[in-house]
């Protein structure tokens, strides 16, 4: 994927995302640190412009939910930034990357600590496959096949897939 | 990192990374639900073998919010009356299986002698005159929330500085971090010497005072009374103590600390205590998110570590 590919996911995401929800009412985006930053804040200057809605912008680091801490080094990133009440809305989870689904299983208990949204969907810029756990997303990007020890790296300028570092 | 005995075996790397780390916890702190799940599993005791319940709930406070399990030792109601060794007592916890002691001895040393008979991770909670690391964490934590950096900032310590672990925690926390430190005290309550320590010292509060960031007071301990080392409170106050005139001698914006339990009226008057810029109540409130930071880096990290599999993306 070049630049226009991210841009043109984007776009499309954002029609899905207000098309599924009847508008954008009742509806947060939240992007998990660190690499769904970024394209939450697309996503939601993409509502803007198509809706005329400006939609807070949550962040969340989960690295204190993940399941593997004390077997590799967890550490937060970025202070997560709930700038809003999650109960009963629909929050939009967005992330870069979807591969095993343990970081959005971590999100999903981080979030049921701020409150009880009423729906959480996934959006995510690169579905990688080799799901370990029961989790699919509601918004792709692209559909990337990948060998488990790939790494994929996504930018604004576009997606590199590299060798994983050993 | 196994144990947390002392400030000077972290560095300014060491003290940073338990500053930032502290920004996040601070933030699970002011959510409806304190708490996350990091350390579920792990237990921490608390054996405090000096009577502190502010410190003691702090700790435990902080391990509760990470999911961990606690257990207190409480001395008075325990074996120790029965004349049990400190090592006896120690194994015998440790033979339940636990990740943590946090100790609290009147002797200097006894967290270390610890470290050294337990695989779990051991945290300083307060050793005789030595040392209280997280004490000095958290009043370096609550400075740089209001100064940003301590760097090149001027800070009196003020009090007993002679039996204060405290003081000597935060003098090797506050000049690692960069700051300037003056010792305030009577000559009987400085150590005899002191040979090797990066401060000034002054007899003259009311010539510090406006050269100051932070005005860091210490509790005066009845007990010094008794000793003879000051000749009576009210004289101490009239010296020594934050008063109303003295605190109108620091400048706009300098801050006011104090570890607790205060003496109102005597090295701290009661108005000054409850003034905007004494940040008191916020150093409680924050030795829980940096206690919790200390916790997580102790015993939320693998023990050795794995060949690094870079992320999950």
């Amino acid at each position: 994927m070049d630049r226009g590919d991210i841009r043109r996911a984007i776009k499309r995401m954002a029609h899905e995302i207000i098309e599924r929800n009847h508008g954008l009412s009742g509806v947060e985006i939240i992007g998990l640190q660190t690499g769904g930053v970024e394209l939450a804040a697309a996503i939601a200057d993409e509502l803007a412009d198509i809706e005329g809605t400006v939609l807070p912008v949550g962040t969340l680091d989960v690295a204190f939910y993940r399941d593997d801490i004390g077997i590799r080094p967890v550490l937060p990133e970025e202070v997560t930034n709930m700038p809003f009440d999650i109960d009963g809305r629909i929050v939009v989870l967005v992330d870069d990357v979807l591969f095993t689904g343990r970081t959005i299983r971590a999100a999903l208990d981080a979030l049921g600590d701020y409150g009880r949204p009423r729906a959480v969907q996934l959006a995510v810029m690169v579905d990688r496959g080799h799901r370990e756990l029961p989790i699919r997303p509601d918004y792709v990007g692209r559909n990337l096949p990948t060998r488990r020890d790939e790494l994929v790296n996504v930018h604004s300028d576009g997606v590199d897939l590299g060798e994983m570092v050993k | 990192m196994k144990d947390l005995l002392t400030i000077s075996a972290l560095g300014e790397a060491g003290i940073t990374e338990i500053l930032e780390l502290t920004d996040h916890f601070v933030e699970v702190n002011r959510r409806a639900i304190p708490k996350v799940p990091a350390l579920r599993g792990k237990t921490v005791v608390s054996l405090f073998y000096e009577d502190s319940t502010r410190t003691r709930l702090s700790f435990e406070t902080a391990a509760k919010r990470l999911g961990a399990d606690t257990m207190t030792f409480s001395v008075a109601t325990s074996s120790v009356k029965k004349g049990e060794s400190i090592r006896d007592t120690v194994q015998t916890i440790d033979a339940f299986g636990v990740d943590c002691f946090v100790v609290r001895h009147k002797s200097s040393g006894v967290p270390h002698q610890i470290a050294g008979w337990t695989d779990a991770s051991v945290v300083n909670g307060g050793d005789g005159w030595h040392a209280h690391p997280t004490q000095a964490l958290l009043d370096a934590y609550t400075l740089r929330t209001h100064l940003g950096s301590l760097r090149g900032r001027h800070i009196a310590i003020v009090g007993d500085i002679k039996h204060s672990r405290v003081a000597r925690s935060d003098i090797e926390c506050f000049t690692a971090l960069g700051a300037t430190v003056t010792l305030v005290a009577p000559p009987t309550l400085l150590p005899p010497s002191l040979e090797g320590w990066p401060v000034q010292v002054s007899h003259d509060l009311d010539a510090v005072l406006p050269t100051v960031d932070v005005c860091a007071l210490l509790r005066i301990q009845l007990e010094r009374m008794t000793d003879g080392l000051i000749p009576s409170l009210r004289e101490y106050t009239e010296f020594f103590g934050l008063t109303v005139r003295r605190a109108a001698l620091l400048r706009p914006g300098a801050l006011i600390t104090h570890p607790g339990p205060m003496n109102r009226g005597v090295e701290i008057a009661p108005e000054v205590a409850d003034a905007s810029n004494a940040v008191i109540t916020e150093q409680v409130a924050n030795g829980v998110a940096v206690r919790m930071a200390v916790l997580f880096l102790l015993l939320g990290q693998p023990s050795q570590l794995p060949p690094l599999s870079e992320g999950p993306e």
